[in-house]
């Protein structure tokens, strides 16, 4: 994994901080011509790996390397899925089965297993999950996708539900059929470690908050120090700058400080944000 | 150890069973939902006890509190089979969509001394709080307008096969959307007199509106205005804005920020000073102890539970505050001719005919509408 991973926020109008600032990223990026701007100044400064949500755009964002693989060389992706906004508006339209249903490549699938009778077998949610896996991947056919990410939203969906199995099978298809690592997103880090533990998973990559602030870093900041301190796992941080509030060497300087973590994600629109977050990352947390 | 039971497993009680079965304090005794298939995914992957009746949950395991997230239309009977039960309720909004049930059943939970409170997330979102902070110390000084506004994705095509698109059973963006922005003005400025300019319009859906406009007046002259459009595509995720203007200046607030413009200096104490003072989510939210979607979410679970804990009846957003917000909705419903509705029209014909329990909670809504006459003067 690289030291720096692009994330894709700043591209789809979210922002922790504003909803103004938001609404006029999303403005500006309506074209994929200026997220392909953004991208090549990233991939120029050093900054290889798109670790993006599987929004319908980004599969445009893939078409455009996939055709252009020669300038592309060494791009690579984390899908992070699924895209949740779009299964959350779709369960309240049609229900949770009926959003499912709407998602899934082939229709029938669920059909038949809800027919089978009032008893759902072991094999249909295994069923469910990987199918809804092979759609989401669809888009990044032919790319280099070395860690695939379960999002937060239904990580901790799951997490509270104590529904820890789904980790293990989401895991067991990343390796099986693609060959690729699990990665997990979370925003109760530690509570997570246990879970993974608890079905066999072992030295996990597992994305969260970590910042100064403790910004949205659930169960506590020392909670998290005690985990980077003390568990297996590969750490990935995100909202380094907790959305702004923290100034970016300050940000920076406390999370290299930090044992045990491997990469940071980070969002920026322009040129001169990502190369001075470059030379921050070179200055004070040179590869080890 | 609090012994909670859930009843409805749709999105929002989903979500709920998700959070609070991760509470320190909280055992999650039995789950209720009439799909089978839900609850057999979560019986044989959670090991949660799962029931098809409520009436069987609550009589075969130990409930102490319960979260209702039934569609709307049951929650009324869900709730005082409940509270006849001597159980605590936590009930996804709209609370009741007929108000008389809202201010009989307020009334009986506080006469069976149990902690109620309704899903009003917006009341915990940091942002709207630290407004309702400010305009208790009366820092915009004298109140004169409002404006609640929400727009989001929700219905983007003609069909939905949902409950949220049948109106008799509390579908409709006025319930679903509409009551979010009409909570926070409830909750900020107490019970309106009237409403009146009702536009209930539709854009995709053939049963319900889509569009909420309304004119809301309160009894001292302020006035207020609600926007709300649910097939709006431009929003990401749903959007609630709440605008306050008085005679000392504005504040505009949203789920991440609190923009306030005053033209005085207020107190020292209040920490805003002349011209505008921008503070964001990010250093205004208190940190949860876990988190699945919002830290709202979170939180308002985890202050129900505080709550019965401590045995505190009163809180916010419980039975009796959110049947203020239930007789606003209801007078908007009412007033869809564009005529002016006054809320008292109901609650008068509720005290005739249900004079037995609704005594005490009209002394107190008119104890309130005296406070705030008076804090207003």
């Amino acid at each position: 994994m690289n030291r720096l991973l692009f994330g894709d926020n700043q591209f789809f109008g979210v922002n922790h901080m504003s909803e103004e600032k938001a609404r006029a990223q999303a403005m500006r990026f309506q074209s994929v011509d200026a997220i392909m701007t953004v991208l090549d100044d990233a991939y120029d400064a050093g900054v290889t790996t798109f670790m993006c949500t599987t929004h319908d755009r980004i599969a445009e964002v893939a078409e455009r390397v996939r055709t252009n693989q020669k300038r592309y060389e060494s791009q690579n992706f984390f899908p992070c899925m699924p895209y949740a906004h779009k299964y959350s508006n779709a369960m309240a339209d049609a229900g949770i089965f009926g959003a499912i249903k709407q998602f899934l490549p082939d229709e029938g699938f669920l059909d038949a297993a809800m027919r089978g009778g009032r008893s759902f077998a072991t094999k249909d949610i295994e069923g469910i999950i990987t199918l809804l896996i092979d759609a989401e991947m669809k888009m990044f056919a032919g790319l280099e996708t070395p860690v695939i990410f379960l999002q937060n939203v239904v990580v901790d969906f799951l997490l509270g539900m104590g529904f820890n199995d789904a980790f293990e099978i989401f895991a067991r298809h990343v390796t099986g059929k693609y060959g690729v690592e699990p990665g997990f997103i979370t925003m109760n880090m530690p509570r997570l470690l246990d879970a993974l533990d608890s079905v066999g998973i072992v030295n996990p990559i597992v994305c969260s908050n970590i910042n100064k602030l403790g910004f949205r870093m659930a169960g506590g900041i020392e909670s998290y120090m005690d985990a980077l301190n003390n568990r297996e796992f590969r750490a990935v941080a995100m909202s380094v700058f907790a959305s702004g509030a923290i100034r970016p060497d300050e940000a920076i300087d406390w999370v290299a400080s930090l044992p045990n973590i491997q990469s940071m994600v980070f969002g920026a629109s322009s040129r001169t944000h990502i190369e001075s977050t470059v030379e921050l990352v070179e200055k004070y947390w040179p590869a080890r | 150890m609090v012994n909670v039971g859930i009843i409805g497993l749709g999105k929002m009680g989903l979500s709920h069973f998700s959070i609070i079965n991760a509470h320190d304090d909280v055992k999650v005794v039995g789950v209720c939902d009439s799909s089978g298939y839900i609850l057999d995914v979560l019986g044989k992957y959670t090991g949660v006890n799962t029931y098809t009746d409520a009436s069987a949950m609550l009589d075969a395991v130990d409930v102490e509190a319960v979260v209702i997230s039934t569609p709307s239309k049951f929650h009324a009977s869900m709730v005082r089979d409940c509270l006849d039960r001597g159980i605590h309720v936590f009930c996804e909004k709209p609370f009741c969509l007929d108000p008389a049930d809202s201010i009989a059943l307020a009334e009986l939970a506080s006469a069976k001394r149990l902690v109620t409170q309704v899903g009003y997330h917006n009341r915990h979102v940091s942002t709207f709080a630290e407004a309702k902070r400010l305009l208790d110390l009366e820092a915009l000084g004298r109140v004169t307008h409002v404006l609640g506004e929400a727009y989001g994705p929700v219905v983007l095509k003609p069909k939905g096969s949902t409950w949220r698109s049948k109106k008799d059973e509390g579908g409709g963006a006025l319930y679903d959307y509409a009551a979010h922005p009409a909570d926070l003005m409830t909750w900020y400025f107490g019970r309106p007199k009237s409403v009146s300019g009702t536009v209930l319009g539709k854009v995709l859906s053939s049963e319900t509106e889509d569009e909420v406009f309304t004119t809301v007046m309160w009894p001292d002259g302020m006035s207020g205005q609600l926007s709300v459009n649910w097939s709006d595509e431009s929003e990401r995720k749903m959007t609630t804005r709440v605008s306050v203007w008085g005679t000392n200046g504005k504040m505009v607030v949203d789920r991440q920020e609190i923009r306030v413009y005053l033209r005085a200096a207020s107190q020292p104490t209040v920490g805003y000073g002349k011209g505008w003072t921008v503070r964001y989510t990010t250093e205004l939210t208190s940190e949860v102890d876990f988190y699945v979607r919002g830290e709202e979410y979170s939180a308002q679970l985890d202050t129900w539970i505080k709550r019965v804990r401590q045995h505190a009846v009163q809180g916010t957003a419980d039975f009796a505050q959110a049947s203020i917000t239930d007789e606003l909705l209801h007078a908007i419903v009412h007033s869809a001719d564009g005529g002016i509705r006054s809320l008292n029209e109901d609650v008068d014909k509720t005290k005739q005919s249900r004079s037995e329990y609704s005594t005490s909670l009209w002394n107190w809504l008119k104890a309130r509408r005296r406070e705030r006459a008076s804090r207003v003067a």
